[in-house]
C-alpha cells in the first residue's frame, strides 16, 4: 500500500513547508503539493509529503452512513 | 612524580577520552576517581579493590548479565547510564528477588566527550542511588576511535530471591492470568523520536524504571500465585508472549480493547507504519498469575506508582501450535507473531 | 487521531457486517479483490474475514510495491550500493528484500556498503547537501503515490545545485497491473469487483478506473485504508453484482475526487516518462506500466549515471506467487508456502513485504487454516 495517515496542519512555513500534528507527534513535511493549505486544515500525509486535504464534510458524512447502515439492520 | 605536585583535574568541559584513560596508568586511575567514583560513590567502590566482598543471607541467590548499545545514547526520559541500572535491576527483579547489587563495565571509543562520559556516570549513580542498589565494582576500557559507538555498558546484577519462590518460562498454564503494568512503547518511540533521518517531534518519554519495588508488592501478595515475570523490552510485548508461549507449551488470547497504549505513541507508530505490540519497553512488567491469586496482584499492582495503569490484558490457553491470538478492537481476530528481523519503518 | 479512530469501530463495524450479510445472497459467491497492500493490511490486521459471510471471498491484489519489484532490480540497486564512493538511501521497507544468492541491502550493509534508511526523499537531500563529495543515490519504489515526493525531489536537487544526487527510478503503475489481471481472468478464477485504491487515487483520482469498470463489465469502488472503509466498500459492490452494475464508486471521498491532485500529476508529467516494459514480480513484463526520466533530467538518473545494465533474475520455480497474485491460488495452496517460504526466508514477492498475501496470511491469518482443518 501506501502508508499515509490524516495530520492537522498546526504552522506554515517557507519553502513550501509546513509543520504538522499527529495527535501530538508533530512533523516537518512538504506541502508543496497542495495549494490554499490553512492552519487546521487535515491532509493524508506520506512518506513527509501532503498528497491531499481531507474534506471534513465528506468524512463526516461517510460517518453518518457507516452509522445508519448499522442502525437500518440492527434496529 | 612527588606528593607535592599538583596534578590537572581531568577537563570535564571540554576534554575527551583517551586511549591512556584505559592504558592502566595515572590517566585512567584519575578517570576513574574523577567521574565514576564521583558518581557511583560507596563504601565498596571507596575501597578501591578489583573486587568487592558483601555478606549474603541464606536462601538462593539470582544473577543476571546484560549489555547496552543504543544509539542515541541520550534520549527523553533517559540514557545510556540509567537505561543500564534499571534494565540490570528489571532482569533480577523479574524472577521475583530482590535486587543487591550491580556491576558495570565500559567500552568507551576513544575520543568520546568526557562531559558526555560524567553526565552518563552521573545519571548511572542516580539511578543506582534512587533504586538502592549500588554498582560496587566495574571496570573502564578505551578502544580506538571507529571501534565503538561511543559508549558501552555491561553489567551484572545479584540479588536475594524469597524462601519459596520460583518463577519460569516455563510454567505458563491453561487459564491463567496476563497481567500488563502500564502502557507499551513508550520507550521505543522516546528513542525513535531522535534517530536521524526519523526524527519526529514528541513529548513521550522513555518510561526506563527500576520495577523492583513493583514486585516486591506483586510478591507479596500473590506470591505463590505468580508463575512467570518478565519485562517486554526488545520486541515488545509480542516478542515476550510468543517466548513464553513456546517456552510454557500453551497459547496466548489477549484483548486488543484492554492494551494501555498512548496516543502519541499510537501516532508515531502510524507514522512509521509500525505495531506498538512490537516496540521496546523498559519499564513496565507481563506477570502470568495464576487465577486466584489475580485480584490480588492487580490491586498490589495498581497500587504502585509504576503500576498504576496495570491491566488484564488476556489469558493463557491451551495450543498446540503455541500461537499468541488477540481479539481486535474491531471485533476480529489476528495472530501476533514473532518479528520477522527487525521491525523497520515502512512506507508501504 | 482524528479521522482514524472513528473509522476503527467496532460496533459501527458489527452494523455494517450485519448489512453486508443481508444483501450479499447466500446462493451465490462472490470473489472480490482488494488491489491494495494497504487493504490486504486492513484486512489481516484486524481481522475483517471474521465479520465476513463465508460466500464472500477476498483476493489479495498485487498492491504492494515492495512485492512487485523484481529480484533483478534489487540486485541493480546491490549493484549500485557496491560502488564506492555510492551512498544509497532507502525506504525501510527495501531493506530486506532478497535479491539474488540470497543477498539484500541489509546484508550488504553489514558488509560495509552505505546503505541508510530514510523516511522521505527530503531526508536524502539533507543527505546529499551535507555530504558533497559521496554519490547519494535515491532508491525510489512505488505507486503513483509515491511517484510525486521523487519528482519533487529531483526539482529541489536541481533548485539547490546538487550535482551528487540521483534516483534508481522503480515507480510503477496501478492501472496496468489491473488491467493483466483482468486480461488473465479467463484463467480460472472470476474476479466479481475490485475495492481500488486509496491513496493512489488521492493522486490520479478515480477516473482512470472507469475503462474497467466499462471494458471489463467489472465494478470499482475506490476505498479508504481503514477497516470501516473497506467493509463499506464490500457492501457497495456486493451491491454493484447484485444489481448487475459496473460503475466505479468512490468510498473514500473525504480525500479522493475524481480527477485527483493535479499539481501532483503535472510534477510527474514533467519529470517522468512511460517505460515501454518493465518487469512486475510475479505478473511478468507489463507494457507502459512503470517511469523513467526523461532525457532533460539524465543526470539525475542513477541508471544512467552509473551505467547500470539490466539484470534478470528468476524467481523459485515453485513458487506459486503469480498465481496467487492473480487471485487463482491462495497462499496455503503453495507448497513453499510456511516450508521454506515464510518472512524469515522469504522464496516469492507475497512474502517479502508484511503486506503480501503471503506474509499478511501468515503473520496473522494462519491460525484460521488451522481451525478450518479441525472443522472439516
Amino acid at each position: 500500500m501506501c502508508l499515509a495517515i490524516p495530520a492537522e496542519v498546526i504552522e506554515l512555513l517557507p519553502d513550501q513547508m509546513a509543520r504538522v500534528s499527529v495527535d501530538g507527534v508533530g512533523k516537518l513535511v512538504s506541502v508543496a503539493l497542495l495549494d490554499e493549505l490553512a492552519i487546521g486544515d487535515y491532509v493524508v500525509l506520506h512518506v513527509g509529503f501532503a498528497l491531499t486535504r481531507i474534506d471534513p464534510e465528506e468524512a463526516r458524512r461517510t460517518l453518518a452512513l457507516l452509522g445508519q447502515l448499522g442502525a437500518e439492520v440492527l434496529a | 612524580m612527588s606528593a607535592r605536585q599538583r596534578h590537572l583535574k581531568l577537563d570535564l568541559a571540554a576534554g575527551r577520552v583517551e586511549l591512556s584513560h584505559g592504558a592502566g596508568g595515572r590517566a585512567m586511575a584519575q578517570l576513574i576517581a574523577e567521574v565514576f567514583h564521583q558518581a557511583l560513590d560507596n563504601e565498596w567502590l571507596r575501597r578501591g579493590n578489583d573486587q568487592s566482598a558483601f555478606d549474603v543471607a541464606a536462601g538462593r541467590m539470582v544473577m543476571t548479565t546484560d549489555g547496552y548499545v543504543i544509539s542515541p545514547l541520550f534520549f527523553p526520559g533517559g540514557d545510556i547510564g540509567s537505561l543500564a541500572v534499571h534494565g540490570t535491576i528489571n532482569d533480577v527483579a523479574m524472577a521475583g528477588a530482590r535486587p543487591l547489587y550491580l556491576s558495570a563495565s565500559f567500552i568507551i571509543e576513544e575520543g568520546f566527550r568526557l562531559a558526555d562520559l560524567k553526565k552518563i556516570a552521573d545519571s548511572m549513580g542516580r539511578a543506582a542511588r534512587e533504586a538502592g542498589v549500588p554498582v560496587i565494582t566495574g571496570d573502564t576500557k578505551v578502544v580506538e576511535r571507529g571501534k565503538a559507538d561511543g559508549v558501552f555498558i555491561s553489567t551484572a546484577g545479584v540479588g536475594v530471591l524469597p524462601h519459596g519462590l520460583d518463577l519460569s518460562a516455563d510454567k505458563a498454564r491453561p487459564g491463567d492470568k496476563v497481567l500488563l503494568s502500564g502502557s507499551l512503547g513508550d520507550h521505543g518511540v522516546a528513542v525513535m523520536s531522535r534517530r536521524q533521518n526519523l526524527a519526529f517531534e514528541t513529548t513521550i518519554q522513555s518510561d526506563s524504571a527500576a520495577l523492583h519495588g513493583l514486585v516486591g508488592e506483586m510478591v507479596a501478595v500473590a506470591g505463590a500465585g505468580l508463575r512467570v515475570m518478565r519485562d517486554p523490552t526488545r520486541g515488545g510485548l509480542a516478542a515476550t508472549l510468543n517466548e513464553l508461549a513456546q517456552q510454557s507449551c500453551v497459547g496466548f488470547r489477549i484483548d486488543e480493547d484492554g492494551l494501555p497504549i498512548k496516543p502519541q505513541v499510537a501516532a508515531a507508530c502510524e507514522l512509521l507504519g509500525i505495531d506498538p505490540l512490537y516496540v521496546a519497553n523498559e519499564g513496565k512488567l507481563i506477570a502470568i498469575v495464576a487465577p486466584e491469586h489475580t485480584d490480588a496482584a492487580l490491586a498490589a499492582m495498581r497500587a504502585h506508582p509504576l503500576g498504576r495503569e496495570a491491566a488484564i490484558i488476556g489469558e493463557v490457553v491451551e495450543d498446540e501450535h503455541r500461537f499468541v491470538q488477540m481479539t481486535t478492537a474491531f471485533g476480529g481476530g489476528r495472530i501476533v507473531d514473532w518479528l520477522a528481523g527487525d521491525q523497520l519503518p515502512r512506507i508501504c | 487521531m482524528k479521522y482514524v479512530d472513528e473509522y476503527r469501530d467496532g460496533k459501527l463495524a458489527r452494523g455494517v457486517a450485519a448489512a453486508i450479510a443481508r444483501d450479499s445472497d447466500p446462493a451465490r459467491n462472490y470473489a472480490l479483490m482488494e488491489f491494495c497492500g494497504g487493504h490486504t493490511h486492513a484486512i489481516s490486521r484486524y481481522g475483517l474475514e471474521d465479520l465476513l459471510p463465508g460466500n464472500v471471498r477476498m483476493v489479495h491484489g498485487p498492491g504492494c510495491p515492495v512485492c512487485v519489484l523484481p529480484v533483478g532490480r534489487i540486485d541493480m540497486a546491490l549493484q549500485l550500493a557496491a560502488k564506492p564512493n555510492v551512498t544509497l538511501c532507502c525506504y525501510g521497507d527495501l531493506m530486506r528484500v532478497p535479491g539474488s544468492r540470497g543477498n539484500s541491502l541489509l546484508r550488504a550493509k553489514a558488509a560495509g556498503a552505505d546503505i541508510r534508511m530514510v523516511y522521505s526523499t527530503l531526508d536524502a537531500l539533507v543527505i546529499a547537501e551535507a555530504e558533497p563529495s559521496r554519490d547519494v543515490v535515491f532508491f525510489a519504489i512505488g505507486f503513483e503515490t509515491t511517484t510525486p515526493p521523487t519528482a519533487l525531489s529531483i526539482r529541489l536537487a536541481l533548485k539547490r545545485d546538487l550535482g551528487n544526487f540521483s534516483v534508481f527510478c522503480n515507480h510503477v503503475l496501478t492501472p496496468s497491473a489491473i488491467e493483466r489481471i483482468l486480461a488473465c481472468d479467463s484463467d480460472g478464477v472470476r474476479i466479481d469487483g475490485f475495492v481500488g485504491p486509496a491513496h493512489v487515487s488521492t493522486v490520479i483520482g478515480t477516473a482512470p478506473f472507469r475503462r474497467f469498470a466499462q471494458d471489463f463489465a467489472k465494478p470499482v469502488v475506490v476505498a479508504g485504508f481503514e477497516p470501516l472503509d473497506v467493509m463499506q466498500a464490500i457492501l457497495m459492490l456486493i451491491r454493484q453484482v447484485n444489481d448487475g452494475r459496473h460503475e466505479v464508486e468512490n468510498q473514500y471521498i473525504r480525500a479522493v475526487t475524481e480527477h485527483g491532485n493535479r499539481i501532483a500529476q503535472a510534477e510527474v508529467a514533467d519529470i517522468f516518462e512511460l517505460r515501454e516494459n518493465f518487469e512486475w514480480r510475479g505478473l511478468g513484463q507489463l507494457p507502459d506500466s512503470a517511469l523513467r526520466l526523461k532525457d532533460a533530467y539524465a543526470g539525475f538518473d542513477a541508471e544512467r549515471r552509473f551505467a547500470l545494465d539490466d539484470i534478470s533474475a528468476s524467481d523459485n520455480p515453485a513458487c506459486e506467487c503469480g498465481a496467487i497474485l492473480r487471485g487463482v491460488k491462495r497462499p496455503a495452496e503453495c507448497r513453499l508456502f510456511g516450508t521454506v517460504c515464510t518472512p524469515e526466508t522469504p522464496m516469492g514477492s507475497c512474502m517479502v513485504s508484511s503486506e503480501g498475501a503471503c506474509a499478511a496470511h501468515w503473520s496473522y491469518g494462519r491460525f484460521r487454516d488451522h481451525a478450518r482443518r479441525k472443522t472439516a
